[in-house]
């Protein structure tokens, strides 16, 4: 285990050498210590490492992460894992706005919950959540998975295109263009992947799916040209 | 973007670091509004007596034979302890309005800051560890306080358009954001003949509220109230004689982060802002809710 100590190392050195691992030789499991709330820890990460990270952090943590498996032990600020390309990210504590905003790929899990716009514009990652979501979540998500087992905010899936929400609790509102749609076999099979990936006990079954009407104006062909 | 600290203690065994806790916090939060800084704090309340903050650009001139121009023209005993740009003028209770017509009424350019029974309020264009510096914050003892350093986005870099505002007596307002229906609400504030002294939007949330407090409301009720009459984005912490209090705008993009433990509850604009307190890694924190009053009091 190698050993960083923001104590005592400036934050870029750490992302530096972070950037520079391969992952072919033997240094691949890294320890960040004394994150103390820093910004953009762990940022631009592209090689098949695991990265610990020891403590609450700022904005950005985690972002434009791929391949590597990053877990923080403390809570994060806004935009973890935005941008997300490729591997996994896991918060055990909450994460504050825009958790996995635009995101391509990849797993994020947060085990406490995320505040608003959770999973804005995501373009392919998952994401799931243990607890609960916040307002304008998913807003203009295009592909990829949300698994919320708390309740969602305000607004879920606002303009959404294609991407799958899967909410166990309550929904305080749906928004524009969002509508609740039947679970057939094939979600609850990648409901079940997700949780199990996520280490969720929760039951495929007690959620329910959300998704696009595809109503919005954006989906008329008659609009095409207006873009 | 601006940062806001705030610190309310529970434990009166470190009421003499507040100062010295709150400086921390402030200086940590340069990096979100490096322009102008300032600072509310609340102790060393004397019964009978009133605090007011002054400020002058002038301070040798202004502050020099004012405490006997006070003391004659309102026939009391006036205290004036001078720190830089600021001084706090002690004087018995129920002699603040009178002194404030005095102050107005004299040549030069004496601002007052603050007036109240235990705050005093001092703020200045600069770095927040420079402004911290000049008026010594970190030696200052209290029971609670809030800190704020700026980045102007709606109106100039000056001494006026810093926070902290305070707009009634032991009250004040710091703000992250923006409002953007400040002009038309300080036309109808004003025309209720509450004053408010700078172009400033924040002045006039913190006008808003002392209004509705005038008119019969709480201060959570006020909070409540401006989560409607307020359009624009903003976090705000708000400080009375007794405790302080958060509300976040309803869209909630502005960042909040609070802790509490049994010593203290503290407000962050990011979490960095409190890593130097006693206990922070056992502390309970969390992202305060959109449109929701929080509110601590002794």
């Amino acid at each position: 285990m190698q050993q960083i100590d923001l104590a005592t190392t400036p934050l870029r050195e750490m992302n530096e050498t972070l950037q520079a691992q391969t992952g072919a030789d033997n240094q691949t499991a890294w320890e960040i210590l004394n994150p103390r709330g820093s910004h953009a820890v762990a940022c631009g990460l592209d090689a098949p490492i695991e990265v610990t990270v020891r403590g609450h952090t700022g904005y950005y943590c985690a972002g434009m992460n791929k391949q590597a498996a990053i877990h923080v032990t403390g809570s994060v600020g806004p935009g973890v894992a935005e941008n997300m390309m490729s591997g996994t990210v896991v918060i055990d504590g909450d994460a504050s706005q825009y958790a996995g905003a635009t995101g391509r790929g990849g797993l994020l899990v947060i085990k406490g919950n995320a505040s608003s716009r959770c999973g804005i514009s995501m373009k392919g990652i998952d994401i799931v959540v243990h607890g609960n979501i916040g307002h304008m979540s998913a807003f203009m998500a295009q592909v990829g998975n949300l698994v919320v087992c708390g309740d969602a905010g305000e607004a879920l899936g606002d303009s959404l295109y294609e991407a799958r929400l899967f909410v166990r609790g309550s929904v305080k509102s749906l928004g524009s263009d969002c509508i609740e749609k039947e679970m057939r076999p094939e979600h609850l099979a990648i409901l079940a992947d997700l949780l199990e990936r996520a280490g969720s006990d929760a039951k495929p079954e007690e959620f329910r799916r959300y998704g696009s009407a595809r109503k919005l104006y954006t989906f008329d062909i008659d609009n095409a040209a207006a873009y | 973007m601006c940062g806001i600290v705030g610190l309310f203690l529970k434990d009166k065994s470190l009421e003499p670091q507040l100062g010295a806790l709150l400086t921390d916090m402030l200086i940590t939060m340069t990096d979100r509004g490096p322009d102008s800084a300032g600072i509310a704090i609340y102790g060393a309340e004397q019964d009978g007596l009133a605090k007011l903050t002054i400020q002058s650009d002038a301070p040798d001139d202004d502050f020099a034979t004012l405490a006997a121009d006070l003391s004659t023209a309102l026939g009391v005993s006036v205290d004036l302890h001078r720190k830089d740009s600021h001084a706090v003028v002690i004087l018995p209770a129920g002699q603040a309005a009178a002194a404030r017509a005095v102050i107005a009424g004299r040549p030069g350019q004496i601002r007052v800051m603050s007036d109240g029974n235990a705050i005093e309020i001092y703020k200045e264009v600069g770095l927040p560890q420079d402004v911290a510096a000049r008026f010594a914050l970190s030696k200052m003892a209290g029971t609670h306080g809030i800190g704020h350093t700026r980045m102007a986005t709606e109106s100039a870099v000056t001494t006026q358009g810093a926070h902290p505002f305070s707009t009634g007596p032991d009250q004040c307002l710091v703000h992250n954001g923006s409002l953007s229906n400040h002009n038309n609400l300080r036309r109808k504030l004003r025309r209720d003949g509450v004053r408010i002294e700078s172009e400033n939007d924040t002045e006039v949330g913190a006008a808003y509220l002392t209004w509705k407090m005038q008119n019969g409301a709480t201060l959570g009720e006020a909070l409540e109230a401006s989560l409607t009459d307020l359009d624009g984005f903003f976090t705000f912490v708000v400080g009375t004689k007794e405790g302080f209090g958060v509300v976040r705008d309803p869209i909630a993009c502005k960042p909040a982060v609070l802790a509490e433990t049994d010593q203290y509850v503290a407000f962050g604009s990011e979490y960095r802002a409190m890593v130097g307190l006693p206990g922070i890694e056992a502390a309970r924190v969390w992202e305060p809710e959109p449109a929701t009053v929080y509110f601590w009091s002794h």
